[in-house]
């Protein structure tokens, strides 16, 4: 998890508005949320004293810029993965739209499931599907709840 | 749909491309299958006599000959290996009069002894998925040693009786030295013992279930396991090597608290094996000889601790190693010996048991390379084919080649 204190760190922290937010908080929420990007912080982009900052910012956002993250913000480790398939056996979504496969503990059989094992190692496919995803979006964190080795996580 | 033998769960619901006869992308597996099916491109055993290449047949003509020659052989192994291989294996010990015996005598064979036997009860994992509502894992990480343990079958999976999921229906217990990842998942419902502890845990909760006081330090928690398990609808327990190495052969006390949970309710004991076919070679044995491991055949049937491996070893005149690394498993004092005894090694990898031996003979990968069946953790028989062609010769027909060479 990324905290909205470790980015503000990393901001310039003028408040000066040019990202089109009040505040450099704002902002950090904005960017952990995929709402802005770094590059709408002009600040810290042109000003050479920023630039360890800048860094700093872009190594630490790396995980939520990268292809792993899916809209959803979930973003799966590979290398600590088991490939237990609790995480796709615990699935709500799994659980009601693949009753003979995921739901009993087998692979998926429906075509519809969101998380599968696949060489080895969990995957999310139709991540829209995804409870947390989209305006009605809610809390739910079984696949994170659920993992022996911390595989998954939401930023 | 593929087997997978790279443990005793032997998951059937395997997808595999096979594209031009090869392994291609793999659905289901877990990292550890995943690992097994991978592994049938490398490191291989080559056959070889003395460390120098032979061909297979002079390499099997070999191991007949140094088995022959033996005046108290001790065939080992057999976790790795079909049934039909097993029941072969067996016939050659009879044959040879030799000994037979396999890693259970170093770790779950007394359990698994008792439940083929019928001291204690038990069920599938089948029947656990449907009707389970208490799992307690004894000495037991099935979250690393078997990955699919719980989402199957032990904890995650809807059932027949089970259908509102695992936070609502189901209770994980994990009993341990360490909060292993399994513990990790089971959160509450972790109970840490010292090293050894198990027997004094056992009291503790016999006591509760009576209704007395338990001697231990947070009695309450305790108690509330008593309360827990008296409740329980259908349970179960996965033991694992822990609880087995820490009661050190006396399953008394543990055959008597499965009793008593048995009088209040329903309760089930199913071994976590290692192999993917040790509750074959358990069960084969069984059949043949009334015991599950540590059996020589010379002068009738005999059985008892002095027949294991780790005590034959000063004896034996050849060891015969088949699907097996006791070389990497064993203490480092018993390991040596066998450095010294292994004469020949039959197995699909090469590994610390194959390099020291004399004659090595490959053999075809079961479930991937070649058919047959096996017996699950659980017991239930499992048959499969092969996948993929191999020049590998199955280990049935190892077997089975040399016992007409000797
Ligand atoms: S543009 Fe950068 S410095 Fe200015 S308020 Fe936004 S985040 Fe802060
Ligand atoms: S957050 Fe919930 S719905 Fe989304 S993948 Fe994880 S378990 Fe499934
Ligand atoms: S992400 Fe975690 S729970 Fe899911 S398969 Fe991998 S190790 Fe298991
Ligand atoms: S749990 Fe065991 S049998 Fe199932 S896929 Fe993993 S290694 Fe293979």
């Amino acid at each position: 998890m990324i905290s909205v204190m470790e980015v503000y760190q990393l901001l310039p922290k003028t408040n000066c508005k040019r990202c089109g937010l009040p505040t450099c908080m704002a902002f950090a929420v904005a960017l952990i949320s995929r709402e802005k990007t770094i590059e709408d912080c002009t600040p810290l982009l042109e000003e050479a004293k920023y630039e360890k900052k800048l860094a700093g910012l872009r190594e630490l956002l790396a995980p939520i810029l990268s292809a792993d993250a899916t809209e959803t913000g979930m973003v799966i480790h590979p290398e600590k993965c088991y490939g237990c398939g609790n995480c796709v056996v615990a699935c709500p979504v799994n659980v009601a739209s693949d009753p003979k496969g995921t739901a009993i503990g087998r692979g998926p059989v429906s075509g519809k499931a969101i998380l599968m094992v696949e060489d080895g190692v969990v995957k999310c496919v139709n991540v829209d599907e995804c409870r947390r995803f989209g305006p009605e979006k809610v809390l739910c964190n079984a696949c994170i709840a659920t993992c022996p080795s911390k595989a998954i996580e939401f930023i | 749909m593929a087997f997978c033998t790279g443990c005793s769960l032997l998951c059937d619901d395997i997808v595999v491309d096979l594209d031009g006869g090869k392994i291609g992308k793999t659905m289901n597996l877990c990292r550890k299958g995943h690992a097994h099916y991978s592994s049938i491109s490398s490191g291989r055993l080559t056959p070889s006599v003395d460390g120098s290449e032979v061909g297979v047949e002079d390499a099997m003509m070999a191991a007949a000959e140094v088995l022959a020659g033996a005046d108290n052989p001790l065939l080992f192994g057999w976790g790795g290996s079909t049934l039909e291989a097993q029941r072969a294996g067996v016939d050659l010990a009879k044959k040879l009069g030799g000994a037979i015996d396999d890693p259970s005598s170093y770790s779950q064979g007394l359990i698994t002894e008792k439940i083929i036997a019928g001291d204690l009860p038990t069920c599938t994992l089948d029947d656990v998925r449907n009707f389970a509502d208490v799992s307690i894992y004894w000495g037991d990480d099935p979250s690393s040693s078997h990955p699919r343990h719980m989402s199957r079958f032990s904890y995650f999976p809807r059932g027949e009786k089970r259908q509102r999921g695992y936070e609502e229906d189901r209770e994980a217990i994990v009993i341990d030295v360490r909060k292993s990842p399994t513990a990790q998942i089971a959160a509450d419902g972790f109970f840490k013992i010292t090293p050894g502890g198990d027997g004094a845990f056992i009291e503790a909760l016999v006591a509760s279930l009576a209704g007395k006081i338990p001697k231990v330090e947070d009695k309450k928690r305790m108690l509330n396991l008593g309360t827990k398990l008296r409740k329980a609808k259908f349970g179960a327990i996965f033991t694992g090597q822990g609880l087995a190495h820490s009661l050190r052969g006396d399953l008394s006390g543990f055959v008597s608290l499965v009793g008593k949970l048995s009088e209040i309710t329903r309760f089930s004991v199913i071994p976590t094996l290692g192999d993917y076919n040790t509750r074959g070679f358990n069960q084969t044995l069984f059949d043949e000889t009334g015991h599950v491991n540590s059996v020589t055949f010379k002068d009738g049937v005999r059985h008892g601790q002095e027949f294991s491996i780790a005590r034959l070893l000063d004896s034996c005149d050849a060891v015969m190693v088949v699907g097996s690394d006791p070389a990497a498993a064993l203490p480092a004092a018993i390991a040596k010996k066998l450095a010294k005894a292994v004469t020949v090694a039959i197995g699909s990898h090469r590994n610390m048991t194959t390099d020291f031996a004399k004659v090595s003979v490959p053999m075809a990968v079961a479930g991937i390379e070649a058919g047959g069946s096996c017996l699950r953790t659980d017991g239930v028989r499992v048959e499969f084919d092969g996948l993929v062609g191999s020049d590998h010769l199955s280990d049935v027909d190892i077997i089975k080649r040399i016992m007409e060479a000797v």
